[in-house]
């Protein structure tokens, strides 16, 4: 690190000093272009209907418009029930955690299928899309959640592997120790081995979480149903509509990031250690 | 688990050999599959979208990433704050991203009257928004950077070498591991351009297929034509050259990646 190499010389002089401001400047600089287009969009949220939304200087965050029951409208439209499908998303998100968290308890010990699953987590899911769906369309699940929900109750191979490398690094001595004093198998897991993994399995449910809140391909491709769709296809059919009314759809995506933004907020470390690991251990 | 993916994937390969639509029972057509898609032009464009989106924006995504992360990793107060923020765009669905950036781009708005000036805005404003939200890179950067020795910093100020010089010969050599990481889940995610195209071009993938990215025209052809049989055919093309390209880099990484375990 080379500007932190010159940030630790004993003696701060004039160069450090301008080397802090040219990084406070840039790092500045980087958090408004995030944070601007974000403040953009809750201001057009904001807004009354038939307010301007593009005006000749862009306006950001605060304005003097404060509409908001723009949220409201949004989740309640009946033409595109938000609520409902907040709802929805809420129940894929839940059972999709459920189910991980089954797969997990129920792998331990499994060595002999990992082979299996260090392939599949090789095979790309585009590959499966068509395949899964006739499997689905065939049970008769198609128009119906259970595709979005059910796979994730048999595993998802990089949790799995993910979870398996996390159990390796616990020392063996501590399994032994807990036999010594009497515990059997079920309880080493429980005592022992469950707690100690607690990061791990946190770091898998803030994924299911975002993974399944975020998605797309897979609403779209098994849901048909008004009242079965997800944020997401909401949010990608009020795009495509004649006159989308701005200030409601920016309502409707701010409904959709607070999730996963309040999540952020709470599992900032598990998340960011998570990623961390995850991009070094492959 | 075997249910889920290893069945598909053998009934993938074969439904590819099929004419198979959902209302019609499936014939046999061999390759016919294969052999059209060298006279589709719209599997064409789709390959040149997605092709220019991995060229241009990979290595876009590389060096911004690395430049946040350099700036993330500094000691400074308030850093945690930076972090914060800069991470941020990670977690936002796709789809949220996609349609603010739409707004943004409309063409009243803000940033495409920069963007404007560039001739065929399509694919420049997907990879714009892809560096709004490189902070995931960053991330793994970021960590990559805190697992370098700092005796090898001190080491190199003791010797007398400039910033420059010490990124040079120390933080990117010890940083080829974690780019190789990098460079291969950059290059998988930009092939897999979906919910963004979806987004910002509809359904049929923009004005004359300008956003036409192959996953999308996958899903057309399957869910929305309903052509199964030519739609595996076109996944099956798709992962033979995923798995070709990440060959390849991998092939190359001994060349180019620092091997702690070699060097001692």
């Amino acid at each position: 690190m080379t500007l932190q190499t010159i940030g630790r010389r004993r003696r701060p002089g004039t160069r450090t000093i301008a080397w802090r401001a040219v990084a406070y400047v840039a790092l500045i600089a980087m958090s408004a272009t995030i944070l601007l287009p974000l403040g953009w969009m809750l201001t057009t949220a904001l807004k009354p209907d038939f307010a301007p939304v593009f005006t000749p200087t862009p306006q950001w965050f605060p304005t003097t418009d404060w509409e908001w029951n723009n949220f409201a409208r949004a989740l309640l439209d009946p033409a595109r029930p938000f609520w409902r499908y907040t709802l929805n998303t809420v129940f894929i998100v839940t059972m999709n955690i459920v189910g991980t968290a089954f797969a997990r308890l129920r792998f331990r010990g499994r060595e002999t299928l990992f082979a299996i699953l260090i392939i599949t987590m090789l095979i790309p899911w585009q590959a499966l899309l068509i395949p899964q769906f006739l499997l689905f369309y065939n049970l008769g699940w198609y128009g119906t959640m259970l595709p979005l929900i059910v796979p994730s109750f048999f595993g998802n191979a990089f949790f799995i592997f993910l979870i398996r490398q996390y159990i390796r690094s616990i020392p063996v001595e501590l399994e032994l120790a807990a036999r010594i004093d009497g515990c059997n198998q079920w309880q080493v897991f429980r005592h022992i081995v469950l707690p100690l993994i607690r990061p791990v399995l946190m770091v898998c449910a803030v994924f299911v979480f975002l993974d399944s809140w975020n998605d797309l391909l897979g609403p779209l491709v098994y849901l048909i149903r008004d009242e079965d769709f997800t944020v997401a296809i909401g949010i990608a059919n009020m795009v495509t509509s004649r006159e989308p009314h701005l200030n409601l759809l920016m309502a409707a995506n701010l409904i959709m990031m607070i999730p996963a933004t309040l999540l952020y907020f709470l599992a900032q470390k598990q998340l960011v250690g998570g990623i961390a690991s995850v991009g070094l251990k492959g | 688990m075997a249910v889920f993916t290893v069945g598909p994937i053998i009934g993938s390969l074969v439904i590819s050999f099929t004419d198979w639509n959902l209302l019609s029972e499936p014939g046999w057509v061999g390759l016919d599959n294969y052999a059209r898609l060298a006279t589709d032009p719209e599997f064409i464009n789709a390959v040149n979208v997605t092709v220019t989106y991995v060229i241009f924006g990979v290595p876009i995504f590389q060096v911004t990433g690395l430049l946040v992360a350099l700036l993330l990793n500094l000691v400074l107060p308030g850093m945690r704050i930076f972090r914060t923020i800069m991470f941020l765009p990670t977690v936002l669905s796709g789809v949220a991203v996609a349609v603010l950036w739409q707004q943004l781009l409309s063409s009243e708005g803000a940033v495409n009257q920069i963007l404007r000036m560039l001739p065929g805005w399509a694919i420049p404003a997907v990879i714009v928004i892809g560096v709004w939200g490189v902070g995931a890179g960053a991330i793994i950067y970021l960590a990559g950077l805190q697992n370098v020795p700092p005796q090898l910093y001190e080491q190199a100020t003791i010797d007398g070498a400039g910033p420059i010089r010490t990124f040079f010969a120390i933080t990117l050599p010890m940083l080829t591991p974690t780019l190789l990481f990098t460079v291969l889940t950059g290059i998988i995610g930009a092939f897999q351009v979906f919910d963004m195209a979806f987004i910002l071009g509809g359904p049929k993938g923009g004005v004359g297929g300008s956003l036409s990215f192959y996953l999308l025209y996958v899903w057309g052809q399957a869910f929305g034509n309903g052509r199964l049989g030519y739609a595996s055919a076109l996944s099956w093309v798709f992962v033979i050259a995923c798995a070709v390209v990440v060959i390849l880099i991998l092939r190359t990484a001994d060349r180019w990646v620092f091997d702690e375990s070699e060097s001692r």
